[in-house]
């Protein structure tokens, strides 16, 4: 361990960011790095815990302790072997996830967290700049062909590791780019697309071939890729959006956030939009949604340069701190501020949307919402709600995004030609800790099976699924599980 | 001492028999488990003169040993005691002639003391054995006698076992012609009766017996107490029975079971101690077995002689029978003791070079019988004592005018005229004495060893043939270095984890230290684990506990040894220079380098080869055993061939052949080439990648390797370093050096906690209990381990190291990583933790919120293991045998959670605030808190405000005795002797300096600043008795409290048990090797004790089987979490329960596993006071966890249909296997032996139903407190006088308890209490003795004077009618002043032993001491007038010494390892001063006389003794208040 009274000498600190009105200026990442001095003394506040509960609190059961130790003795090589252990993309959970190992850590009972994150990304980037990521497919191959539908995080991850496991791996995606949400849900600002090529690179010169603009179930035959592949791993995402249907859905100037966000990162990258511009240059704006794609239109709209911006949660406000019903570790749902609110955003709680006003030209004019309060069960969770007498009023916009989540996946296609079975939710059904559907050959793995989350989810079940596909493959797998496995089990 | 059939059956017996003889019935006790210790000693007249009243003595002084013997459930049943005569002829001639016997001149006929069995076709049958074989040997039967017994005398248990005792009368025939070689044949007949009875003629063995059959002396001896001795046999009455000398000893054993052949003396000696290696040493003795042979003996004698040691006996017996070997191939009987029990010579560079050589020379043949011993032995002519290198057993004696030496365990055993003493003196570790009665002198220890050392040229021996490695040219070849790669994948294949490399191995290359860690371990164990294990993991480390203590290898350095010998043994029985041809270690680590010399050895006579220890990783079964099969047949080849060294290589592993684990490969050559006879012609070498923590080592040097190079951990060394991961400066070979250092250093820890001086000794011990490898795979390569749970046979071991193989030569990517491990510390991918990020979070969740469902849900995740075991409870599942009742039936919550303690965490340890918050709750709830063993602050003792209480109901007493005073022990409802810790048993510890605050040294009695050192062993309990006696003086400081006694889990715990029970204790706590809070050495944690479910059944089933259960309370702890866990301890047989860390963890540790840093961030276990202030803890959340336990206790209760806990107590058939194991592994266990149900007598019950007699009822305090009545009630003074003998023990204690209760710690104003005492004081004189005491004794004392005293003033010294100078003669015995806080001490004599240890600040003059004196101390004054032994001040890290040293030796007797030598101050003279006036004052000393006279000279002939750390502090201080 780095250094046992670090965390009582050292605060947490995080890297500066480019002024909120500087930044709105362009699409840039924005969030500097440490100097070499911060990033040792942020490492040396971990204290190498007996129990680490960040490791167990990260998804990808990313073994944090060890990494800050190396970082703190800096040994990148041995930090980026760690970290690499249990996290293909550590760029992308390092830029774009809400850390619930910092929520798990246990300097956080009364000090704040260990910036885990940050470290993260730091290993990586140095990783990269030092040229320490490189290839891991084996001399010998397995002779299996593997085909991963859907380039997402869940898909890149099982790829990675499949093709770590020496199988043949093709990746189909329907996009013109491979990285799903990666490419085109995230805006630059958060995540610069190099970032990801950057990757997609590794992988392709590892051996994993992308074909891009191929989507299973229409331009692919779906009954073909299984005869000619030996697995096949569904990784396509919850791709079927929240919608309000409510009066006035039809009028123009309403948009699903993806919509909106997508045709951005097209612009950013010089590639052509599809279809009519969406564009929030001088309109008032509402968002509707509070989550991280909310947050997400948020930023965007105010580098388009929107006139006003709102956006409209229908929960009620969360509490700032943890109470005592979301003690440590559990990850709390208190009040986020994220960078794009900073840059400037008005948010609003307990607020429901009756209806879209049109200006009689079949766009939008406003919209009418009313205040709703909640009842709360004893542990403070939301039971139901009531309208507030005498709020409802009206709300001038000309651009609403709906940013409310995504339901399942696209039923129609690619999973009913495969004839996969789904769950009650009309997600892909296949076990957690198993990934095979009802389908021989056929694994699930990400938002596809999961419904939606967390990039960080999604490239453990990536993960995860490979090391089953690998099993299913084999016999038996070495590759790694972010849980224990038997180890007698993965060599007889 | 271990008896029993299967440690000492003979090994090459071993293979034809049936291993274990024991009746399978037993559940799991095993008799090999028993232990005894005693009282010994003899009387002699110089000139062999023989009287009648020698004979009546020395029984006198054996009564007066009774309380060092023991009985049983049944009072008049003693453990056992005896008398050795020489043959009283007179006596005899008449006797037989009443029988028409006539017998010839002295020495020409032999006489046999035989207890024959009571069936008469038996022995009928024996006395026709005995006629032939007397026949056969062409010697001449007289006769026999029986002899007048009175069966009335001996207790109901021992009178079921009675032998018939009869003499037989044996001449000497013509043709042999000296009494020598008519002993040697009256040997070989007996050994050849004993074979052909045990052969022939079944079941008598049991019975039959010799006590002696000798033409010079003869054994009385029964299952009897002391004083039943004379009366059940008439001789020793008879006026006309005579001896010139008598040796005697008085048994106290842990068993009960009736065995008349136990008693001692035996045929030559008496031993008051414990052989810890017999193991080993009867191996090593079976090892060179083919090679034995002397001309002494015919071939046709030595086969019938053979197995020279016998079966079913005591470690003392097998000591007997090695000694009259030797002794009858022509050596000297006190040559022979020297062989067995030799001085600690190895670099003492103050020895003799003779003597020295000689002990060298004799290494080279045989490793000592090491162990705590007194030791009284005769030849019928030489008369004699020795003491073992430790001095571990106290021996004093008495020199008289009239020409007769008296040697004992205590002085004042027999009434001596003090005006005809010559000499009072004590046996002094490693020395002799010896009384030649022929020639009618005594000798000295120095005469006696000069003469024998000289008897051969050892010293030009040792010179010409002996090897040193640096002589030896380079070799011949060497193996290249191992790439990076290949270390990664040979890592792999061994098994190396990344916590391997970072918390064992690199600590170890940077700091040369092992690593310390902390709160236990809560992993599955090694046969739970589905992880590929290390061999060594099945292995659990014995440690000394009770009946011998730990050593402290680090303060007690010089009786160490890691000397090691390769080469063949050569013939035990000839003496021959060749012996000491062979290669001489300093230490058993081997670097590459020096392997590789060793491996190209040729000095004309001696070699080496080199064999490949691999399997064929083909995954067959028996792959493995053909692998092993191959290796036994190429080593005994390789012998035969004439190679001296063997050297087992797995270097040459590759992707078809794996390695057998390293451990297994040895044994199995080691036990196979002791089978053959042929273990002792050779040294097993290993190089191995398979051992890399220091444990390994000690597994691989237990099982028979001689030196081991580590090749891949040394090569881990250097890559590490290589790739950058060490923040060190240090170069490769430095790190390597500290490396071995510290592998040689916790071998030596691992030794001693075993209580072992030597690797000699350690040296094929077998000291493990092996946990989870079933019967046919110990019996055939760990041959004689003890193994009670069944597990992996040999294909599933191979499946283990295959798995590891087949990791390291995968075929897939890249790997760059090892395996994470996830021991020490939790990680996912890891070993599984009971204490996870979700049990904690659960548990400290439910017990905020006050929510039992909460506490459901965690219950559940830890009871459950359903698909991952972790326990051998977690195995188990409830049996049903009753109706459920309704919960309302079951006793109250309330009545339960009385039956709750926590675990024993000191304040030092862990934070006030969390030590208080666990008081509190405890107080709340009626159960007991624990005080560790730091003390407690006397605030503490006051109610709060709010009406709760800080005051913990138990306080411990540890090695330290911190903070343990009269007033801290009257407070207390219960005193717990801490005996061992799970974490770490048989190790002491330290409290570094700068975690010593104000408070903490406060409480404990010390400096701030100055570090604090626990002692490995309680200084006062070196044996069973001894303990007895501390249970006895701490009864005496506070009768109303139980007396607690905390053993931790190991084979042998039972018996150890029944003997605590029978030393009155109240309570026995019984912990698992799991538990623990403070810092411990990691392997320690993991790899000593056992889980408490094996030691806590034991114990249940032997104290049943011994009719003792409901004598005593059984308490066990160790990573109780749940009621579950609760429940299945009661069905075993626990009424009570600890809960430590589950406790902690409500209270709001998070397991960081820090707690040796100072570093907890959550306030719990720190000192440091902004952390302090993060503790967020609160007593309601503590009860809240014991409400939820008790509660959910009570559910199973009405499940299984219990209305009380006694109802359920060690009911165990309500516990079964749980149906489907999923697991390979578990599914090899077999816990029939913790099932087992034990049934009671009638009339007893399986819980604690009855009071311990503690015998207090005629002690004489009584009449010291009636007569301090008017001190008590108005502080009047009081003067009285008393006589005293050794009898009376413990004075003072009981009246300062009675003080301690009305004036607390303050005591009464000084000189309240003032008596006389004249006479022989018995153990413990003063102990605890408060303020306001004054106490004068004139005559003598033992051991423990001054113990814990606590303010009181004790002066003692001879009697007036004296002549003997008291500086040279010992009027104290051993441990005086031990862990004295504060009083005065003057001492008008020698001390012995020990003298001052762990004082903390009492103040004391002595006139001379031996060994270790102020060992440990941390404060006070100690003025040291004459001699000291060696060894002074070790330890030593406060207070000051003052010693007169005219004659300059002082220094070299000093470890000035903490201390300073420093000329007097000013400051100092003064204090020397009034100290010198005060002693003259009360003792009446001549000495302190004539040095006041002569100051001015006197004064520069004072050194003073100066610790260092406290130096530095006082000095601080001083510049702080000048400045």
């Amino acid at each position: 361990m780095g250094k046992p009274t670090g965390f009582q000498e050292f605060n947490r600190e995080l890297p500066t960011k480019v002024p909120a009105a500087e930044r709105v200026k362009n699409y840039k990442e924005f969030v500097n790095l440490y100097t070499d001095e911060k990033l040792n003394q942020q490492s040396a506040r971990c204290m190498n815990c007996g129990i680490p509960f960040c490791h167990s609190g990260c998804p990808l059961g990313n073994i944090i302790p060890e990494f800050n130790d190396a970082v703190y003795r800096q040994n990148w090589e041995e930090a980026y072997h760690i970290l690499s252990s249990t996290n293909n993309f550590p760029e992308f959970t390092g830029r774009i996830c809400p850390a619930p190992c910092e929520s798990a850590c246990v300097l956080g009972i009364n000090k704040p967290a260990v910036a885990i994150e940050e470290i993260e990304k730091h290993i990586i980037e140095i990783a990269y700049q030092k040229n320490l990521v490189k290839p891991t497919a084996p001399l010998i191959k397995s002779g299996k062909k593997v085909a991963v539908i859907g380039s997402g995080p869940a898909g890149l991850a099982a790829a990675a590791q499949l093709v770590k496991a020496g199988h043949a791996v093709t990746v189909y995606e329907r996009d013109d780019k491979p990285g799903g949400l990666l490419r085109y849900g995230i805006p630059d600002f958060k995540l610069e697309k190099t970032v990801v090529e950057r990757r997609i690179e590794v992988m392709e010169k590892d051996g994993v071939v992308f074909k891009l603009n191929s989507e299973v179930g229409v331009n692919v035959a779906a009954d073909e890729l299984v005869r000619n592949n030996d697995a096949i791993v569904l990784a396509g995402g919850s791709t079927v959006p929240r919608n309000l249907m409510i009066p006035g859905r039809e009028l123009k100037g309403i948009h699903f956030a993806m919509d909106f966000l997508k045709q951005q990162n097209k612009r950013v990258s010089d590639i052509a939009v599809d279809g009519e511009d969406i564009l929030a240059t001088g309109k008032d704006v509402v968002v509707i949604g509070g989550g991280d794609t909310g947050s997400d239109c948020v930023g965007t709209s105010n580098r388009q340069g929107a006139k006003s911006i709102k956006q409209f949660e229908v929960m009620f406000q969360p509490p700032a701190q943890r109470t005592q019903h979301m003690p440590w570790p559990t990850y709390p749902m208190v009040l986020k501020t994220t960078s794009s609110h900073e840059e400037g955003a008005d948010r609003f709680w307990g607020v429901n949307t009756l209806e879209f006003l049109g200006d009689g030209e079949g766009n939008l004019r406003a919209l009418k919402v009313v205040d709703v309060e909640w009842e709360q069960d004893f542990m403070g969770r939301p039971v139901k709600f009531n309208i507030v007498e005498g709020s409802e009023r009206e709300i001038p916009c000309q651009r609403v995004f709906l940013a409310m989540g995504f339901l399942y996946p696209q039923p129609a296609g690619l999973l009913a030609q495969l004839g996969v079975e789904l769950d009650e939710r009309k997600n892909v059904k296949a076990k957690e800790g198993v990934y095979r559907t009802n389908v021989s050959k056929v694994f699930a793995a990400g938002d596809m099976r999961r419904g939606q989350s967390l990039v960080v989810w999604a490239i453990s079940e990536g993960r995860e699924t490979a090391r089953k596909v690998d099993e299913f493959l084999m016999g038996h797998s070495l590759l790694e599980s972010k849980d224990a496995v038997n180890q007698f089990d993965q060599v007889f | 001492m271990q008896i029993g059939n299967f440690v000492v059956t003979p090994l090459y017996k071993r293979f034809t028999l049936k291993m274990n003889q024991t009746d399978s019935n037993q559940g799991l006790y095993r008799p090999e488990f028993e232990h005894d210790s005693c009282g010994t000693g003899f009387i002699t007249n110089i000139n062999g003169h023989k009287s009648n009243q020698i004979i009546d003595d020395a029984l006198t002084m054996l009564e007066n040993m009774e309380h060092r013997g023991a009985c049983g459930c049944d009072p008049e049943t003693g453990d056992g005691a005896g008398i050795l005569i020489q043959l009283p002829h007179e006596f005899l001639m008449e006797e037989c002639s009443n029988l028409e016997i006539s017998l010839p001149e002295p020495g020409e006929y032999g006489v046999g003391m035989i207890f024959f069995p009571k069936d008469s076709a038996q022995k009928k049958a024996c006395r026709i054995v005995i006629t032939n074989a007397i026949e056969k040997l062409g010697l001449v039967k007289l006769g026999y006698r029986k002899l007048t017994v009175d069966s009335m005398a001996v207790g109901e248990t021992a009178r079921q076992a009675e032998p018939d005792v009869e003499q037989i009368f044996i001449a000497r025939p013509h043709h042999i012609t000296n009494a020598e070689d008519f002993e040697r044949k009256l040997f070989i007949l007996r050994r050849y009766i004993n074979k052909t009875i045990t052969d022939t003629i079944p079941g008598a063995s049991e019975y039959f017996y010799f006590t002696s059959l000798s033409c010079k002396t003869i054994v009385y001896k029964g299952q009897v107490t002391t004083y039943q001795l004379r009366k059940y046999y008439s001789d020793l009455t008879d006026p006309r029975i005579a001896s010139g000398f008598a040796m005697i000893h008085s048994r106290f054993s842990t068993n009960t079971f009736p065995s008349w052949k136990l008693a001692q003396p035996f045929r030559l000696i008496a031993h008051n101690g414990e052989i810890n290696t017999l193991t080993g040493n009867l191996n090593w003795f079976y090892a060179g077995l083919k090679s034995y042979a002397s001309s002494y003996f015919t071939a046709e004698e030595m086969e019938m002689i053979m197995p020279v040691i016998d079966n079913n006996q005591s470690d003392s017996a097998c000591l007997d029978n090695i000694i009259e070997i030797l002794l009858h191939s022509g050596r000297s009987l006190p040559h022979v003791m020297m062989m067995l029990v030799p001085e600690a010579w190895d670099g003492n560079v103050h020895m003799d070079p003779i003597k020295k050589a000689f002990y060298e020379y004799h290494a080279t043949l045989m490793e000592p019988w090491d162990g705590p011993a007194a030791i009284t032995f005769t030849d019928g002519k030489l008369v004699g004592a020795l003491l073992d290198r430790n001095g571990l057993r106290p021996l004093r004696y008495v020199i008289t005018n009239d020409g007769r030496v008296i040697a004992a365990s205590e002085a004042g055993t027999l009434a001596i005229d003090e005006s005809t003493v010559v000499r009072k003196g004590r046996l002094q570790p490693g020395k002799m004495l010896l009384i030649d009665t022929e020639k009618g002198r005594i000798i000295t220890d120095d005469e006696i060893k000069k003469q024998i050392a000289s008897r051969q040229p050892y010293g030009r021996w040792l010179e010409n043939y002996k090897i040193n490695l640096s002589e030896l040219t380079e070799p011949r070849l060497a193996f290249a270095q191992l790439s990076e790669a290949s270390v990664f994948r040979y890592q792999q294949v061994f098994g190396y984890s990344r916590e391997d490399i970072d918390t064992i191995i690199k600590p170890m290359a940077v700091d040369g230290k092992e690593p310390v860690g902390s709160m236990g371990t809560d992993v599955p164990l090694a046969i739970l684990s589905d992880k590929p294990q290390h061999l060594s993991s099945y292995f659990k480390q014995f440690f000394a506990q009770v009946t011998n203590p730990p050593i402290d290898p680090i303060r007690e350095r010089l009786v160490m040894s890691l000397a090691t010998f390769i080469g063949n043994n050569g013939n035990l029985l000839d003496e021959d220079k060749m012996h000491c041809h062979c290669v001489v270690l300093k230490h058993p680590i081997l670097k590459n380098h020096q392997l590789e010399k060793l491996r190209s050895i040729d000095t004309g006579l001696f070699h080496a080869k080199t064999l490949q220890t691999y399997f064929v990783a083909d995954g067959m079964p028996g792959s493995l055993e053909k692998g092993i099969a191959r290796l036994c047949r190429y080593a005994e080849d390789a012998v035969d061939d004439g190679f001296e060294v063997l050297i087992l290589s797995d270097r040459a592993v590759d992707s078809e052949h794996a390695p057998i684990p390293t451990l297994l490969a040895v044994s199995a050559v080691h036990h196979h080439l002791i089978k053959k006879g042929r273990r002792g012609a050779v040294g097993l070498v290993v190089e191995t990648g398979d051992a890399w923590e220091v444990h390994h080592f000690a597994c691989l040097l237990a099982f028979g390797a001689t030196a081991i190079n580590p090749y891949l951990a040394l090569a881990t060394i250097e890559t590490v370093k290589n790739n950058g991961s060490l923040e060190t400066g240090l170069d490769i070979k430095t790190l390597q050096k500290n490396y071995v250092k510290s592998v040689n250093d916790g071998l030596l820890k691992i030794f001693s906690k075993m209580g072992i001086s030597t690797l000699q000794s350690y040296h094929g011990s077998q000291v493990f209990e092996i946990l989870g490898l079933n019967k046919t795979v110990v019996d055939k390569y760990f041959c004689g381990a003890v193994t009670r749970i069944g597990g992996l046979g040999l294909d599933e071991i191979a499946r283990e190291a295959l798995c590891k193989h087949r990791m390291g030569f995968n075929t897939k990517g890249a790997d760059n990583l090892l395996p994470e491990g996830g021991i020490y510390q939790w990680k996912r991918r890891g070993e599984a933790h009971l204490f996870n990020p979700t049990t904690v979070h659960l548990l400290q969740h439910a017990t905020r919120s006050n929510d039992y469902n909460v506490y459901k849900n965690y219950a559940k995740v830890i009871n459950e293991q359903t698909e991952k075991h972790f326990t051998i409870r977690g195995l188990l599942d409830f049996a049903h045998h009753r109706e459920s009742i309704s919960i309302d039936e079951v006793e109250p919550a309330e009545n339960i959670m009385k039956r709750f303690a926590t675990g024993a965490m000191s304040f030092g340890s862990i934070s006030h605030e969390a030590h208080s918050t666990m008081a509190i709750a405890m107080n709340r709830i009626g159960g007991k808190s624990n005080t560790g063993e730091g003390g407690e602050d006397e605030m503490r003792y006051e109610k709060m405000a709010n009406g709760d209480s800080m005051r913990s109901a138990i306080k411990q007493v540890a090695s330290a005795r911190f903070g343990v005073t009269s007033n801290y022990l009257t407070n207390a409802d219960e005193l717990q002797i801490k005996m061992a810790q799970g974490a770490k048993p048989g190790e002491g510890g330290q409290l570094p300096g700068h975690k010593v605050d104000d408070w903490i040294a406060k409480t404990r009695h010390s400096t701030p600043g100055v570090g604090l050192i626990s002692p490995p062993p309680h200084h006062d309990i070196y044996s069973i008795e001894d303990l007895a006696q501390l249970i006895f003086d701490l009864k005496n400081a506070n009768r109303a409290a139980r007396i607690n006694v905390k053993l931790v889990s190991k084979a042998g715990v039972g018996t150890i048990a029944a003997g605590v029970a029978k030393a009155h204790a109240d309570v026995i706590l019984i912990a698992g090797y799991d538990g623990g809070t403070g810092a411990s050495p990691i392997s320690s944690v993991k790899h000593a004790g056992l889980p408490w479910e094996l030691g806590l059944t034991e114990a249940h089933q032997t104290l049943v089987r011994n009719k003792l259960r409901s004598r005593v309370v059984l308490q066990t702890d160790g990573q109780l979490k749940t009621g579950r866990d609760l429940a299945i301890a009661a069905l075993m047989g626990a009424e009570e329960w600890g809960v430590a860390t589950a406790a902690l963890v409500a209270g709001g540790c998070i397991m960081m596993r820090k707690c040796h840093l100072n570093t907890c961030p959550v306030g719990v276990a720190t000192q440091d006071p902004e952390l302090r202030k993060l503790f967020s803890g609160k007593a309601d959340h503590v009860v809240n966890l014991f409400k939820f336990m008790a509660e959910e206790l009570r559910e199973i209760m009405a499940e299984l249909g219990f209305r009380t806990i006694n109802e359920m107590v060690g009911r165990v058939q309500f516990l079964k296997v749980k149906d489907h194991l999923e697991s390979w592994k578990a599914k090899k266990i077999d816990l029939s032996g913790i099932l087992h149900p034990v049934t009671n007598t009638k009339g007893m019950t399986l819980y604690n139903s009855e009071k311990q007699d503690h015998g207090m009822a005629d002690i004489l305090d009584w009449q010291l407190l009636e007569a301090a009545k008017p001190a008590l009630e108005d502080k009047t003074p009081v003067f009285a006088s008393f006589d005293v003998i050794n009898v009376n023990r413990t004075i003072g204690t009981l009246l300062s308890n009675e003080i301690s209760k009305v004036y607390g710690s303050a005591g009464l104003p000084d000189n309240t209490i003032n008596y006389k005492f004249k006479g022989s004081a018995g153990q413990s004189f003063g102990a605890f003795a408060t303020k306001g005491i004054s106490f004068e004794l004139e005559g003598e004392a033992n051991d423990y004077v001054g113990k814990g005293l606590s303010g009181a003033q004790l002066a003692i010294y001879p009697s007036a009618k004296a002549t003997f100078t008291p500086e040279d003669n010992i009027i104290i015995g051993n441990v005086a002043l031990y862990g004295a806080t504060s009083g005065e001490v003057f001492i008008g004599g020698m001390a012995g032993e020990r003298f001052a240890v762990r004082n903390s600040g009492a103040t004391t003059v002595v006139e001379g001491i031996g060994d270790h004196g102020c060992e440990y101390m941390t404060g006070g004054r100690a003025l040291i007038l004459g001699k000291t032994g060696r060894n002074f001040a070790a330890g030593m890290s406060g207070g000051l010494a003052w010693i007169y040293n005219p004659d300059n030796s002082f220094a070299e007797n000093c470890n000035t390892e903490m201390v300073d030598l420093d000329p007097l101050s000013l400051q100092d003279e003064e204090q020397i001063l009034t100290l010198l006036r005060k002693h003259v004052s009360l003792t009446g000393s001549k000495l302190a006389q004539q040095i006041l006279a002569n100051w001015a000279e006197a004064s520069t002939q004072f050194v003073k003794v100066y610790p260092k750390e406290y130096k530095k502090v006082v000095e601080k201080l001083q510049y702080q208040t000048i400045g």
